[in-house]
């Protein structure tokens, strides 16, 4: 075999997968500002803070104001996230210093599962299960919450993985050296370890809040979808994503390019938070 | 690297059969999409219309009416499905009456109110009546289950009771019909209105929803039949311009009075021919 030829064509491979990737993330970018460009010129963004009402159907203009929506898709997200990634934290500890072989050898599995389970199930289970729950402590029971607690559920196997791989890279080092020197586990993992990780304690943070900003099939079964800002735990809401489920089917025109316009304020929150969240972690070092 | 080449070739070798095999599926591909209260309808035909006819592949999706108009005009789909007559701007659509159906107002089966009148009906819907204890029932209070925009069934419902989209006070907004049941179902204090025959269904089935009765006349298939039920409409297929020979077949199937007894088992209206 000609070893020269071989490597060539296993580099071409690489190189035009990597490029196919690339090419696709730029289209789909591309693809969202051109759509929501219609909507930049001939409404602006400006009225999707002033408009007091998100009609952009209506016959004489329509109305197009998403902030209600904004509010609820970020507070959501930052609310699951506060929730989870401690107890994904908690839980990933758990089962690598704590637990006994058997029980962590579960707790991995049923995370692992829960990860594997499509978020379709997660709002079935909320809407018939949760919301009712829900509902006996606070009508409606559709409500911001009840949507909280279903991402919550869902992003903790997301943040899990990520820590899981984090100790897993970093111990094997460290836990000979702190035997020999007599440092005990609880020393070990608080003092020692959890300070050296905070980069990917960061990064299964990130990953998780982009996960639940981007919830799209549970939220809508959950929180009630009506739009208006989370001035209440129990209040029915609407988040950007949801609603682009929701219209984008049958929206034609300018409620079309509204839509794009909304899904453009997703990703930029998204990559804010990232950008944000990375500079501040190199601060931190 | 001799196994490396067998696994490369078995790989491929896959890849290519794959591909031939959604070559030979699309061949003769029914897609539709439109409104939740008739895709049930048209999957089961599909699949009765498939048996008979293997080389046929129907696909059936959800998403609303408008869903449904707005990809037939753009020929995403070949047959869309809408669950209203149609409007004087939607003329440049050929439509096709598969059966009648109407929209019913549900509510838990524990809650006993015996029935509402119209006006009765806006003021829970528009916020003026916030406990059903004002209307005789149980000290909860009432959470309205409201459709989303671009469903025929809120079009129809507020056409009827006379509201406009912004006066609604809704408490949780739903897509499909199937959402609307379940949240009603799991909650004594839920009101909302959904396709007569799902209600019906659902009612017959688990017996954990209550239909209202309109104007004092029962919500159910008998009185949509008999043209006493205030709130009916048809339940179309819509196409732009003329369909494709396999398309057309499947149309006339639906509209031939073969598929009746899976209309009345939907709890529908076959159309009066």
């Amino acid at each position: 075999m000609f070893r020269p030829l071989i490597d060539f064509i296993y580099r071409s491979i690489n190189i035009l997968c990597l490029a196919s990737i690339a090419l696709l993330l730029a289209s789909i970018a591309g693809l969202i500002l051109i759509e929501s460009l219609n909507f930049f010129n001939a409404v602006g963004p400006v009225r999707i803070f002033a408009d007091s009402s998100w009609f952009p159907d209506e016959s004489g203009g329509g109305s197009f104001g998403a902030f209600p929506m904004l509010t609820t898709s970020l507070l959501l997200a930052v609310a699951s996230t506060a929730i989870s990634a401690p107890l994904a934290l908690a839980i990933t500890i758990y089962q690598r210093y704590y637990a006994s072989y058997y029980p962590a050898l579960l707790v991995r599995r049923t995370i692992e599962a829960m990860g594997a389970v499509p978020s379709v199930v997660f709002g079935l289970v909320g809407l018939t299960v949760l919301v009712p729950m829900i509902q006996m402590i606070q009508a409606p029971g559709s409500s911001f919450i009840a949507g909280v607690l279903i991402v919550s559920l869902m992003i903790v196997p997301t943040a899990a993985l990520v820590y899981d791989a984090g100790f897993e890279r970093f111990d094997r080092a460290l836990f000979l050296n702190c035997a020999a020197l007599g440092i005990t586990k609880g020393k070990l993992v608080f003092s020692i370890l959890l300070p050296s990780l905070l980069p990917t304690i960061g990064s299964g943070a990130i990953l998780a809040l982009a996960r639940a900003i981007g919830e799209t099939m549970a939220v809508l079964m959950v929180t009630g979808n009506v739009i208006q800002h989370p001035t209440s735990m129990f209040a029915p809401v609407r988040t950007l994503t949801a609603n682009i489920a929701l219209e984008m089917p049958y929206a034609m025109g300018i409620h079309r390019s509204s839509l794009f316009a909304c899904g453009l304020l997703v990703v930029a929150i998204t990559v804010a938070i990232a950008v944000t969240a990375k500079v501040l972690l190199k601060r931190w070092d | 690297m001799k196994r490396h080449k067998v696994i490369l070739a078995t790989v491929l070798g896959l890849g290519i059969f794959a591909t031939q095999q959604t070559h030979a599926a699309d061949k003769n591909r029914i897609f539709l999409t439109g409104s939740s209260t008739v895709a049930p309808l048209v999957a089961e035909a599909g699949r009765r219309y498939e048996s008979q006819h293997p080389n046929v592949r129907i696909d059936v999706e959800t998403g609303g009416s408008s869903r449904g108009i707005a990809d037939a005009r753009r020929k995403v789909v070949d047959i869309g499905m809408v669950s209203r007559a149609l409007k004087p701007e939607e003329s440049d659509l050929k439509s096709f009456t598969i059966a009648w159906d109407g929209v019913a107002i549900i509510v838990h089966h524990s809650n006993q109110v015996p029935e509402l009148t119209p006006v009765q009906v806006r003021q829970i819907y528009t916020g003026k009546i916030v406990n059903w204890k004002e209307l005789g029932g149980a000290d909860k209070s009432i959470v309205v289950v409201n459709k989303a925009q671009g469903r025929s069934t809120l079009e129809l419902f507020l056409e009827h009771f006379g509201l406009k989209a912004e006066e609604v006070k809704a408490h949780s907004i739903i897509g499909d019909n199937q959402q609307g049941i379940k949240l009603v179902a799991g909650n004594p204090s839920a009101i909302g209105y959904v396709s007569v025959g799902a209600a019906e269904y659902e009612a017959e089935s688990s017996g954990l929803i209550r239909i209202l009765p309109l104007n004092g006349i029962e919500s159910s298939s008998r009185n949509v039949l008999n043209g006493s039920y205030p709130l009916r409409r048809p339940l179309n297929l819509v196409v732009l311009g003329t369909p494709q020979a396999h398309v057309a077949e499947f149309l006339s199937f639906l509209s031939s009075g073969e598929i009746n007894d899976l209309i009345k088992e939907f709890y529908f209206v076959p159309p009066a021919d």
